[in-house]
């Protein structure tokens, strides 16, 4: 089995021109669902690792964990900072904790990261379904 | 074919006036002047999405229902929920906000809007410190430095760069488009002559360069327009920008008090701040104080990074102090187009913004106590009605769970993550293309929403459903009066 290397990384959620065109076609539609499945990792960050892009990876914060795809930042450098566009995948590991003013804190996470080739993307249905016994 | 021209746009808060549609037999064909959001909801909002027929869970399966059997089942959740939810609002127009707070009231529970996640903070902090602030019109015609922090207009407010600042052509300032063209052409052109001179006299194959300049460019002195970025990421508008300040994540508050301390002629004992030189940041605070009018629009980047509120403080005094050496104004970028409506309707309505709780038969605002998130999070709710809004995508998990435990009814025109776990789903009209009504720009101007088609048959708009449950949530409690009274 092969074992493959975790790293500890900052995680960013936020918008992406994709996830924002995919959500007003639809949030069922195909183009929503792949803009927020991705993580962008910097390409140093890729090597670290030792994947290449498109290749699934898991990320977990203490909140949660979730299968995403690896895709290359080029919005770098920005090593040691991977960024998950809004959506129902990067809220099952965000924190949840408000501060005691209602905002959640969605941005500057700490979370770690490990590749998962063999972990499958799951489709909506099958994440609200594994995360909330309800679809 | 016909064009409606200056259609308002309603996707984000920028709400541009400008859009040109053209009908074909009931349908929009062409969008003219839209960002790719823009053309994305016109032209694909009728998709296979939509949802045409109300929805009722029945043995753990959506069942087809009509209006008048869904407006009863939501009467009854909602009428014998001790303490509902009723979330979302920024995304519908003014006019179905006011009834929505007009049914908070009467099944006493808490009303509360997308701005819970995006700029409530903002909102508190507006609160404690006070806004100085003005039109986008003003800004458009006078702004010559326009600063934008944790917010990636290029992605989130497509046109908001181009409509409104930089890029816009003022009556007093001019647009800094054409140099941003040059400074493209020129760097394409520096960059393939560095990578000829590379492989035909050192053999290598050419890599890229590093792109970021790190010390400001002789540029930013410059008189005009200039755009300055402060990001935790190079984002697609950094790129565009006159200067870049690349900031750690969840420091946001140290630069800025930095920002404070220099404005201030003040010396910092440090080499750098969230990981910039002072030597830089004592360069852009000089261009700062040497502008005209200059305008810091801040994006959630601020708000929900560490700090959150405590950033908006930082961020309003560092314009408070500016203000004592020129001339300054600051904005939030508010993300759904009817957000800031949602705020101003509630505050008119109930005296605050939003997190309104009306339990106690009175309005009562208490963000972090009544606010959606944290009543979700204490498990005290036990129904919700969550109306152009799709919380199950965007609240973290913990408060998503106890969301859909209990009964939940979705207004929305979309088959969503939220419709998806419902026990009611109302379909309804599309607000700005198949409903008109008013929203609410960025800068609390506000502007009529047009109705262009018609939505498709049987489907009401949501200012229409909400009337329909809350004149049966009316009949259902005053019926339960009178049994108690007998």
């Amino acid at each position: 089995m092969v074992t493959y290397q975790k790293l500890k990384v900052t995680l960013l959620t936020g918008r992406t021109i994709e996830q924002g065109v995919g959500k007003e076609k639809g949030k069922t539609s195909q183009e929503y669902v792949d803009s927020v499945t991705v993580c962008f990792i910097d390409p140093e960050d890729l090597r670290k690792l030792g994947i290449k892009e498109k290749t699934n990876v898991q990320v977990s914060t203490e909140h949660g964990s979730v299968v995403v795809k690896a895709l290359k930042s080029i919005r770098g450098p920005h090593s040691g900072i991977i960024y998950i566009p809004y959506g129902p995948w990067a809220n099952v590991i965000v924190n949840p904790e408000t501060h005691s003013i209602g905002m959640p804190s969605l941005k500057g996470i700490p979370a770690e990261i490990e590749p998962a080739p063999n972990k499958p993307l799951l489709s909506l249905r099958a994440l609200l379904n594994q995360q909330f016994g309800k679809d | 074919m016909p064009v409606v021209k200056a259609v308002t746009c309603p996707v984000c808060g920028s709400l541009c006036d400008d859009i040109e549609l053209t009908i074909q037999e009931g349908k929009v064909v062409k969008v003219k002047n839209g960002c790719a959001m823009c053309e994305s909801k016109f032209l694909g909002y009728n998709g296979e999405h939509r949802i045409l027929k109300p929805l009722i869970r029945k043995n753990g399966e959506f069942v087809k229902t009509s209006v008048k059997e869904a407006v009863k089942r939501a009467a009854e959740i909602l009428a014998e929920a001790n303490y509902p939810v009723l979330y979302g609002w920024s995304s519908t127009n003014c006019e179905a906000t006011r009834v929505g707070i007009e049914l908070a009231e009467e099944v006493g529970g808490v009303i509360d809007n997308t701005s819970v996640i995006c700029h409530g903070p903002s909102i508190l902090s507006v609160q404690d410190v006070g806004i100085p602030s003005c039109t986008l019109g003003q800004i458009r015609h006078r702004a010559d430095l326009v600063i934008y922090w944790g917010s990636d207009p290029w992605s989130a407010h497509p046109r908001h760069i181009e409509r409104y600042t930089a890029f816009s052509q003022g009556r007093f300032e001019n647009s800094a488009w054409r140099g941003y063209l040059t400074k493209i052409k020129a760097s394409q052109v520096r960059k393939k002559i560095e990578s000829a001179v590379r492989r035909v006299f050192l053999k290598e194959a050419p890599s890229i360069p590093p792109l970021i300049r790190r010390e400001p460019p002789p540029s930013i002195f410059r008189e005009g327009r200039k755009l300055v970025i402060i990001d935790v990421r190079r984002t697609r508008s950094a790129q565009m920008a006159d200067y870049f300040i690349q900031v750690e994540p969840n420091r946001d508050y140290e630069l800025l008090q930095a920002f404070r301390a220099l404005i201030r002629d003040e010396e910092l004992e440090v080499d750098q701040v969230a990981g910039v030189p002072v030597e830089y940041l004592e360069e852009v605070a000089d261009v700062m104080i040497r502008c005209n009018f200059g305008v810091l629009f801040f994006g959630v980047g601020l708000t929900m990074s560490s700090g959150k509120l405590r950033n908006i403080d930082a961020a309003l005094s560092l314009i408070r102090d500016l203000n004592m050496r020129t001339k300054f104004v600051i904005m939030p970028m508010r993300g759904h187009f009817n957000v800031t409506g949602a705020n101003t309707v509630s505050t008119w309505q109930t005296g605050y913004p939003y997190a309104v709780d009306f339990s106690l038969g009175y309005p009562r605002y208490n963000p972090g106590e009544t606010s959606v998130v944290d009543v979700l999070l204490r498990k005290e709710s036990d129904a919700a009605l969550v109306i152009a809004s799709d919380p199950v995508a965007n609240f973290p998990r913990k408060a998503v769970e106890h969301l859909v435990k209990n009964p939940l009814i979705v207004i929305d025109p979309h088959m969503n993550a939220t419709a998806q776990m419902a026990d009611v789903v109302f379909p309804s009209a599309f607000v700005g293309i198949e409903a008109c009504g008013t929203a609410y720009r960025m800068d609390h101007v506000p502007l009529p929403l047009k109705k262009v088609v018609e939505p498709p048959r049987g489907v009401l708009t949501d200012e229409e459903i909400l009337r329909r449950i809350l004149s049966e949530v009316k009949k259902m409690r005053k019926k339960r009066q009178v049994e108690v009274a007998a």
